[in-house]
């Protein structure tokens, strides 16, 4: 059962991959609309992409933290 | 002829010359990133055109073609559609679908045949047929009277809720990889419509003075509190 459980899971996070160059896309699109300057869109980028997957990141925290917890 | 001149807090000046902004903005639709290039803003043109649409042939070729899809085979508008379509002419081949199968015809660029809802054999209902199978029923089927799947045209056949249809084969065939392609697809097309922003209005660079202000209102809801 706990095989069973850790394949399923597996197979889950393979899917948050497809996320990734998505992720990439939207942030250097936005960077986009706001500087004309590639170094600027791309410094700008970055950042969004940090702060996106940061939050990805603490909701997944707070999701697992809550499974625990029930 | 729009210019605007833009003082960034940090760095120099940025000068955009917009150009006739109604026809950028019509461009930037028609092609992600052309509108860009008719203003000679070709760095910022290559990134829109190559990002949004990569994004979009990269959603559709996850699903095999079959996610951009105007409206069902009832003529109910696909939802997404809305977004997909600010892609703009590469989703617009959907449209063209939509007008030829609602009359009853076969799509323009067919991809499969299936079988038809009121077969014989109701297992095989929708099901993809093989007309390389050698001694198969499926060799007698007229072409007349299968379903065709289409690039980016509607699921063929009558629409079942909670029942098997042309719609549920695709989710059954491409898996999980259809929601994802419909995601790309619609991502893309709302990215689009920041890229239509940015040939309208330039880009939303915040300017010294409106950085005061944020700072002066910041500070004020500091005092406030």
């Amino acid at each position: 059962m706990s095989f069973l459980a850790a394949v399923v899971m597996i197979s889950m996070i393979a899917r948050i991959w497809y996320a990734l160059p998505l992720i990439a896309v939207v942030s250097l699109c936005y960077g986009a609309t706001r500087h004309e300057n590639l170094r600027q869109i791309a410094i700008h980028s970055v950042r969004t992409c940090i702060w996106v997957l940061g939050f990805m990141a603490a909701i997944f925290l707070v999701v697992m933290l809550s499974g625990y917890m029930i | 002829m729009t210019e605007i001149v833009y003082t960034p807090p940090e760095g120099e000046p940025v000068q955009v010359n917009l150009k006739n902004q109604y026809f950028a903005a019509l461009l930037a639709w028609l092609l992600p990133g052309a509108g860009h290039l008719y203003q000679g803003r070709y760095a910022k043109g290559l990134l829109f055109m190559v990002c949004i649409l990569s994004t979009f042939v990269i959603g559709l070729g996850l699903s095999g073609g079959r996610c951009v899809y105007a409206t069902d085979s009832a003529g109910k508008l696909n939802y997404y559609y809305i977004g997909q379509v600010a892609a703009g002419l590469p989703a617009l081949p959907a449209v063209a679908q939509a007008i030829k199968t609602s009359g009853g015809e076969d799509p323009f660029f067919e991809l499969c045949e299936r079988f038809p809802s009121n077969f014989e054999n109701p297992a095989m209902a929708f099901e993809e047929i093989n007309r390389s199978r050698q001694g198969e029923s499926e060799q007698d089927i007229p072409r007349s009277q299968t379903l065709k799947d289409g690039l980016m045209a509607p699921p063929a056949g009558p629409v079942f809720e909670g029942e098997k249809d042309t719609l549920a084969m695709w989710h059954q065939k491409y898996k999980h990889m259809f929601e994802i392609a419909v995601l790309y697809t619609f991502v893309a097309g709302l990215l689009n419509v920041l890229a239509i922003y940015d040939a309208f209005c330039g880009p939303a660079i915040v300017t010294k003075l409106q950085q005061e202000e944020m700072e002066m209102r910041k500070k004020k809801k500091k005092r406030s509190l």
